[in-house]
């Protein structure tokens, strides 16, 4: 009895350290998770002050006119960036108009056509096209699309428009194969895969009730997608292609193989041009001069703002349809 | 009578159409992906021997191999992964486990999300202007942080997923018998997501091995066996970027094997991280 009282007060006080000791190293681990979360935000807010900061001497030399003017002289240091701008824009235009069409359509099939021991390999396929380095889609672009393009469509489709006013300029000029159109079909390519997996994703969310019950009042399969799955996945469909949208506008290394870095805007969609990322991948390391290279930076600042506006309201859009499938 | 049963036919009719354009929809983003990968294993195969493993990038119009630009892709996606998949798990884990319901969570979330898809370009400007500037000089070690950026967002993602799908009641019965709450997460929270964690790296490892613009201008490249970190050094992607666009032939063609090695590497690693999660989802 008076041996156990006599232990008591050093049990407790080894207790008592062991409690301190655990509350001590879960501060640290605490502290320690809660550091790398808010590295994360670091990272962003750091990205964004050193392209200011490295786009500054251009910004201050060419003020607002570095967005309108479209010369690019490296010899006389006179850079605008409205050309890469066309570009980026056009490209990543051309490439969500064919993209989404057909990235809805292997949704649609996946989800409602497609028999069941088919869809999951099907499925992952299109996943994996999504997984292909950038680099793969841009050295295929310049040696089986572009000649394949030069030598049979475009000389085709140049014939077929030639007298056709207005049409004639979109597509006229020689057919060098590479140019606007065919960085268009690679982005598209590129981006393909995320509109599918996120359409197919969002089309899973559709409650069967739903459209179980257009079923029965005797809807064909085309009109439940149409009346049915699409109105109420609208919102994703809408933040998927605004993601695929955000890659198509940043994507560097496809589209520096087949744009052919020209700094020009053609209406001809033959023709070559440049996009922001192809200008910087193609230049950076070849900058002489502040300048040029805080110009190229400068460039680097419009794309980052851009696309962190187009994927903010993607990932807006898709938390919208994540909130009401958790609800 | 006729016009209920006409009507019938067009709609089944307009059914059909858009079916069918579904079906082809498939079929041609399918045709593209065996268009890309069978000029892949044509272009690619041709030049697959062993010296493209044992010999360092030839100067024009000579034969040689890729053995230092794969050194060099190897050494700085090991560093890249080394450095970023600490920062990515702790995040992660502060996301889901810490910081479950906070708002620095969902902040981060929206945030980490955004890196996730920005282009990498960008982050190889920010690596620039972060260490080579001040550096004075492309090295190794900038074309890993750029990579090591890159790798982070996926790890979080992962990370966070994973750790959520881990039942609360597992880390209750930890907590019940007086584990503090780093040992619960340490000992049943991990190794509870292990599968899954370990699948967001193999994730992360596919998409960095890949990735060209941002080592563009951080490594750079090297046309010699080089293993110093503090100077520029040469990767496959960079290399296949510079081969490529040459006029030379048989630089061309090494950017061709080049090309579809990296890609049967991206795609085993996918594939074997898909079939980790893959498994227990069948379950």
């Amino acid at each position: 009895m008076s041996a156990v009282q006599e232990a008591l007060p050093a049990v407790r006080s080894s207790r008592d350290a062991t409690v301190r000791r655990f509350a001590l190293t879960d501060a640290i681990f605490h502290a320690t998770t809660r550091a790398a979360a808010i590295l994360v935000l670091v990272l962003l807010g750091g990205v964004a002050i050193s392209l200011f900061a490295g786009s500054w001497q251009a910004l201050s030399t060419f003020g607002f006119s570095f967005l309108t003017s479209e010369s690019w002289n490296p010899v006389t240091e006179k850079f605008g960036a409205l050309a890469p701008i066309y570009g980026t824009i056009i490209t990543s235009a051309i490439a969500i108009l064919i993209a989404v069409p057909l990235g809805i359509g292997i949704a649609i099939f996946l989800t409602e056509l497609c028999p069941r021991p088919l869809r999951r390999p099907i499925g992952m396929a299109v996943e994996l096209l999504a997984g292909i380095p950038s680099i793969i889609y841009g050295i295929w672009g310049l040696f089986v699309l572009a000649p394949f393009l030069q030598t049979t469509v475009q000389p085709f489709i140049i014939s077929v428009f030639h007298g056709i006013p207005g049409l004639n300029s979109l597509f006229a000029g020689p057919p060098y194969g590479i140019g606007l159109l065919t960085s268009a079909m690679i982005l598209a390519i590129m981006i393909l895969p995320f509109i599918t997996s996120i359409t197919k994703d969002v089309f899973d969310t559709v409650p069967s009730v739903l459209k179980e019950s257009a079923y029965g009042i005797g809807c064909t399969t085309w009109e439940v997608t149409r009346r049915v799955v699409i109105p109420y996945t609208r919102i994703g469909i809408m933040g998927g292609v605004m993601l695929a949208l955000g890659r198509a506008l940043g994507e560097t290394m496809a589209v520096t193989f087949v744009i052919g870095n020209a700094h020009r805007i053609s209406t001809s969609l033959f023709a070559p041009a440049t996009t922001i990322s192809a200008t910087i991948a193609n230049e950076f390391t070849e900058a002489v001069g502040d300048l040029y290279t805080s110009s190229l930076v400068a460039l680097g600042l419009i794309l980052f703002v851009i696309t962190f506006l187009i994927l903010a309201i993607a990932r807006y859009m898709l938390m919208r349809i994540d909130a009401r499938t958790g609800a | 009578m006729s016009t209920a049963a006409s009507l019938h036919q067009s709609r089944k009719r307009k059914n059909g159409v858009m079916m069918a354009l579904c079906v082809i929809a498939a079929c041609i983003g399918l045709a593209w992906l065996a268009l890309i990968l069978g000029a892949l294993l044509y272009k690619g195969l041709a030049g697959v021997s062993l010296s493209v493993f044992t010999e360092m990038t030839p100067p024009p119009g000579d034969a040689g191999g890729l053995l230092n630009a794969i050194y060099g892709s190897i050494v700085m996606t090991i560093i890249g992964i080394i450095v970023g998949t600490p920062i990515g798990v702790l995040a992660g884990t502060y996301m889901a486990e810490y910081g479950r319901f906070s708002k620095l969570t969902t902040v981060v979330r929206f945030i980490n999300d955004i890196l996730l898809s920005a282009p990498s370009i960008i982050i190889g400007l920010f690596v620039y202007e972060l260490m080579v500037r001040p550096m004075g000089h492309f090295s190794a070690i900038a074309g890993a942080v750029a990579l090591a950026i890159l790798v982070i967002p996926v790890v979080v993602r992962t990370t966070e997923d994973m750790l959520n799908l881990v039942p609360n009641a597992l880390r209750e019965a930890g907590t019940a018998i007086g584990a503090p709450r780093w040992v619960v997460i340490r000992s049943v929270a991990y190794r509870a997501a292990l599968s899954g964690i370990v699948t967001g790296i193999l994730l992360a490892i596919a998409r960095i091995s890949g990735e060209t613009a941002p080592l563009l201008f951080t490594a750079l490249n090297n046309q010699f066996w080089s293993s110093n970190l503090n100077a520029p050094m040469a990767s496959l992607p960079v290399t296949i970027f510079q081969f490529a666009l040459s006029p030379y032939e048989e630089w061309q063609q090494l950017a061709w094997t080049g090309a579809l090695i990296i890609t049967l590497t991206v795609l085993a690693l996918s594939i074997f991280a898909r079939s980790l999660t893959g498994r227990r989802e069948d379950k």
